[in-house]
């Protein structure tokens, strides 16, 4: 087994509520979870279930109490301001709502160049970056001088994809990155999620509450529930015979686009209830 | 589908063009900018436009008349009451130059800093913002100049500070509604400083009204320095508008006309910048009224007719439907004066007691449908041809007659954001109780027994207390059931739900697809159901309509539909759906550097 990328151990976050002397929120209650390179860990849960608030550990967006993040073997549970923008480097975000991630009064050059030109790349050096990304995440070479709201739902996302891929980073922490779009968008930003990795060998720590869309991305699922890992496994395991009974509670939940096949995963989610029910 | 990336649509009704451009283009500001550099020039140029010296006084001229040697006449003292004007609009136009820019010198700052990292500065200079507004900013005026003496500029300078809190408010109010969008933080994790953040995507958000700001508050400085000075409290051996009013004002039974030159400078400059924040305002705003939709053209670019596969359905009983929606089109007006079309000859037929789905991507006007029949379309839609059938009386879609027929108790709504849809200002209770005592003429005390009993109905577990309960203080979901009961609550022939379920965790998901199903079963109630969820159609629905583009594509059986669906954009959708699909194989070591 190689040494993980990412390994975050017992972390714990809590959020300080209004005000005085009221107990703060905790958001995770001591997580654990390690990342190997090249891997997509799926996080998966509800809404208040953390995962989204465990993304922004990682990021260094949510204030962590407790606990510790190693990335490549170096604690980042509490970098100085200056380390985390060398971080920048290796871990990088692409966010849920592709309408408020992309500033609207930007070209998409200029969105695309802000990271290249913090990192120091020249100008003309940035501009061949960006023709490069904008053809991995196939978007025409023309997009550099649009704004954001030329694009529909999916392109944009597109371009928040290449925005993180700018640095060529180690880790992409993706938070519910095709829960806004539509069904036929979503696959294909997947699959070419699913390319970038296989090209470039980059991590992703996939928080999503769709377990059909972390199935089909992740080598490696988590379910989390009120702030704790409660199941965490091998993809196939947690998605198709999961152990806990929350997971399987979710896993009944989806409805199939099958009839038939969901009238059985109904009266299969009914008989458990009621079994759950006489306990 | 070939090559989604080539298409970029563009978003209909989306102003074209800078602000720059659209404030250019409007003549009210393009007017008052004029009129506002033309003062500006006169008080610079004012050594070319006139020869007298503004300060030059000649016994033999005092109160000249209008129209002699002096074109304007002459003052109490005998000065050129033009050359006056235009050396006066100096003085006047840098006093209110000077408050405006201590004004945004200190507002600014303190207004970004403050709203972008917050805490205690945020505390301290918001609590010194209100202290400042809460002082009596004439009187304070009028103190420094009895400790400074009457040196206007300066007193200007202090009039600025007093200015300042309202640009600070209004820098740190837009601030704190930036600070949270994502691409502050995309930002963040690229690296980016603070300073950068703050000058590359948060001062964008706020330069606009700012601006509009600074145009009013030079306004309020021109008036309260010219006041000042006419109180006689200014320095009199200054040429300024304000020195020409009280000047004039000794002399106002003699040469009443002198005080209308000084008058109408302050007014036309005034109202000049009062216009263009105004009008930068609508501008901005966008508030400007579309063209109205034109009404010729809209009918020759009705499409070729919809292809509608399942034939044998279009000959069902008629007896049975209960809707029946034919050629429906509703369009919005575009800025450029067109109409784009959402909804483009929609036929729809929904049997009594059978669950209609209506399925399709964003963009597919399957909401949209659903809004123009209840008439609930957004501001600007508009319903321009179809046929509604309701029940067996016919009507036209969106007419005033058909609407007052249905709304109430034939038809129940149930919306996709719950909290949205509820009055945070009353209780749940109250909002349950008054459709049906309006509706259903029930006593307030009969019609609380019955939203009890609704409530109980839709598996609330303490009707009592969820009755007296504020919508803030119940979960998305449990909003959700007291809408539910709400729309059934008359008991309506049909229900639209219009992605019911869409804003649900999953696990709330399937117990409200529980409820509408045993609802739907128990009362025998049409529902229109419009949802993109295909899980869902399948869990829920009888028969399906499928669009995309504003049309149907396809409708049939919820079995025709999965099992041999015919449309290729049909079988699109399905094939593109993600659940059941392999799971993704554990990272092989090897590949693992």
């Amino acid at each position: 087994m190689t040494a993980p990328l990412l390994n975050i151990s017992d972390v714990v976050v809590d959020f300080p509520m209004k005000g005085f002397l009221t107990k703060p929120f905790r958001a995770l209650k001591g997580v654990s979870l390690d990342i190997a390179p090249g891997e997509t860990v799926g996080l998966v849960g509800e809404s208040g279930s953390g995962k989204t608030t465990l993304g922004r550990a990682v990021l260094g967006l949510a204030p962590v109490t407790g606990g510790s993040i190693e990335f490549d073997g170096v604690d980042i549970t509490h970098v100085s301001t200056r380390d985390r923008r060398a971080l920048s480097r290796d871990i990088q975000v692409v966010f849920q709502d592709p309408y408020s991630s992309l500033n609207p009064a930007m070209t998409i050059g200029q969105i695309l160049e802000e990271p290249l030109r913090v990192a120091g790349v020249g100008k003309a050096a940035a501009r061949e970056r960006i023709r490069e990304l904008l053809a991995q995440v196939k978007l025409p070479e023309d997009s550099i001088d649009r704004l954001p709201r030329n694009f529909s739902g999916g392109q944009r996302q597109r371009i928040a994809i290449a925005r993180a891929l700018a640095l060529r980073p180690r880790l992409i922490v993706c938070d519910e990155p095709v829960s806004a779009l539509d069904l036929s968008t979503q696959a294909r930003v997947l699959d070419l999620m699913i390319g970038i990795q296989e090209d470039t060998g980059v991590s992703y720590l996939f928080v999503s509450h769709d377990l059909s869309v972390v199935r089909h991305i992740s080598h490696r699922v988590a379910v989390m529930y009120h702030g704790e890992i409660v199941e965490y496994g091998d993809c196939a395991q947690v998605t198709e015979t999961p152990v806990h009974p929350y997971t399987r509670k979710l896993l009944m939940a989806a409805p199939v686009p099958n009839p038939t096949e969901q009238a059985a995963r109904r009266h299969e989610r009914e008989r458990v209830l009621a079994l759950d029910d006489a306990s | 589908m070939s090559d989604p990336a080539v298409q970029t649509p563009t978003i209909p009704g989306s102003p074209r063009g800078g602000l720059f451009s659209r404030v250019i283009g409007d003549k009210m500001a393009l007017t008052s900018i004029i009129v506002f550099v033309l003062v500006l020039l006169s008080a610079l140029l004012a050594p070319l436009l006139t020869s007298w010296d503004p300060s030059r006084a000649d016994l033999d001229d005092v109160l000249a008349p209008a129209f002699g040697e002096h074109i304007l006449g002459a003052d109490g003292s005998g000065r050129d009451v033009l050359a006056r004007l235009l050396y006066g609009g100096r003085m006047s136009l840098l006093g209110a130059f000077i408050a405006l820019a201590v004004a945004l010198l200190v507002g600014i700052p303190t207004g970004l800093i403050a709203g972008y990292y917050q805490k205690w500065f945020d505390s301290i200079s918001s609590w010194s913002a209100n202290l400042i507004m809460s002082m009596p900013g004439l009187i304070i005026v009028l103190a420094v100049i009895s400790i400074i003496g009457p040196r206007m500029l300066s007193v200007m300078a202090v009039f600025g500070i007093l200015l300042s809190p309202g640009v600070f408010r209004l820098t740190r109010n837009g601030v704190q509604s930036v600070r949270k969008e994502l691409y502050i933080d995309a930002a963040k994790v690229s690296g980016v400083g603070d300073i950068s953040i703050i000058a590359r995507h948060v001062l964008g958000v706020v330069k606009a009204p700012l601006v509009i700001q600074a145009a009013m508050m030079a306004g309020i400085a021109i008036v309260l320095q010219a006041g000042l000075e006419f109180l006689g409290v200014g320095d009199s051996s200054t040429t300024s508008w304000g020195q020409m009013l009280n000047e004039a004002f000794l002399n106002i039974y003699v040469a009443p006309l002198m005080l209308i030159w000084p008058g109408v400078m302050i007014g036309i400059t005034v109202g000049a910048l009062a216009i263009f924040g105004t009008a930068l305002r609508d501008a901005v705003q966008g508030t400007q009224s579309l063209p109205r939709a034109r009404k010729t053209g809209s009918q020759e670019v009705l499409p070729a007719a919809i292809e509608v596969v399942d034939g044998a359905l279009r000959d069902r009983d008629r007896r049975g439907t209960l809707l029946s929606v034919e050629g429906l089109r509703v369009g919005y007006p575009r800025a450029d004066g067109d109409t784009s079309i959402v909804v483009d000859g929609v036929d729809l037929h929904i049997n009594r007691g059978e669950v209609h789905g209506v399925v399709g991507e964003s963009g597919s006007g399957k909401s949209q449908t659903a809004f123009s029949i209840m008439g609930l379309l957004p501001t600007g839609g508009r319903v321009l041809s179809g046929k509604i059938e309701f029940d067996g009386t016919e009507f036209d879609a969106g007419s005033a007659k058909f609407l007052t027929s249905i709304r109430g108790n034939r038809i129940g709504y149930i919306p996709q954001e719950p909290m949205s849809n509820l009055d945070p200002t009353f209780t749940l209770g109250s909002q349950l109780v008054e459709p049906m005592r309006r509706h259903l003429s029930l006593s307030r005390a009969a019609a609380k027994t019955r939203a009890l009993e609704l409530l109980d109905r839709v598996g609330i577990a303490d009707p009592r207390r969820t009755f007296d309960a504020y919508p803030h203080e119940v979960s998305g979901g449990m909003a959700q059931r007291v809408l539910i009961a709400g729309a059934v609550s008359c008991d309506p022939e049909l229900l639209i739900a219009d992605e019911p379920t869409t804003a649900l965790d999953v696990t709330v998901q399937a117990e409200v697809l529980d409820l509408l199903r045993s609802l739907q079963q128990e009362r025998s109630m049409g529902v229109m159901l419009v949802t993109h969820n295909f899980g869902v159609v399948a869990d829920l629905c009888d028969r399906v309509t499928v669009m995309q583009n504003g049309r149907v594509v396809e409708h049939g059986t919820v079995g025709d539909i999965f099992d041999a669906p015919q449309h290729p954009y049909t079988q699109m959708l399905l094939d593109s759906t993600l659940e059941g699909t392999p799971p993704r194989a554990p990272l092989a070591t090897e590949d693992a550097r």
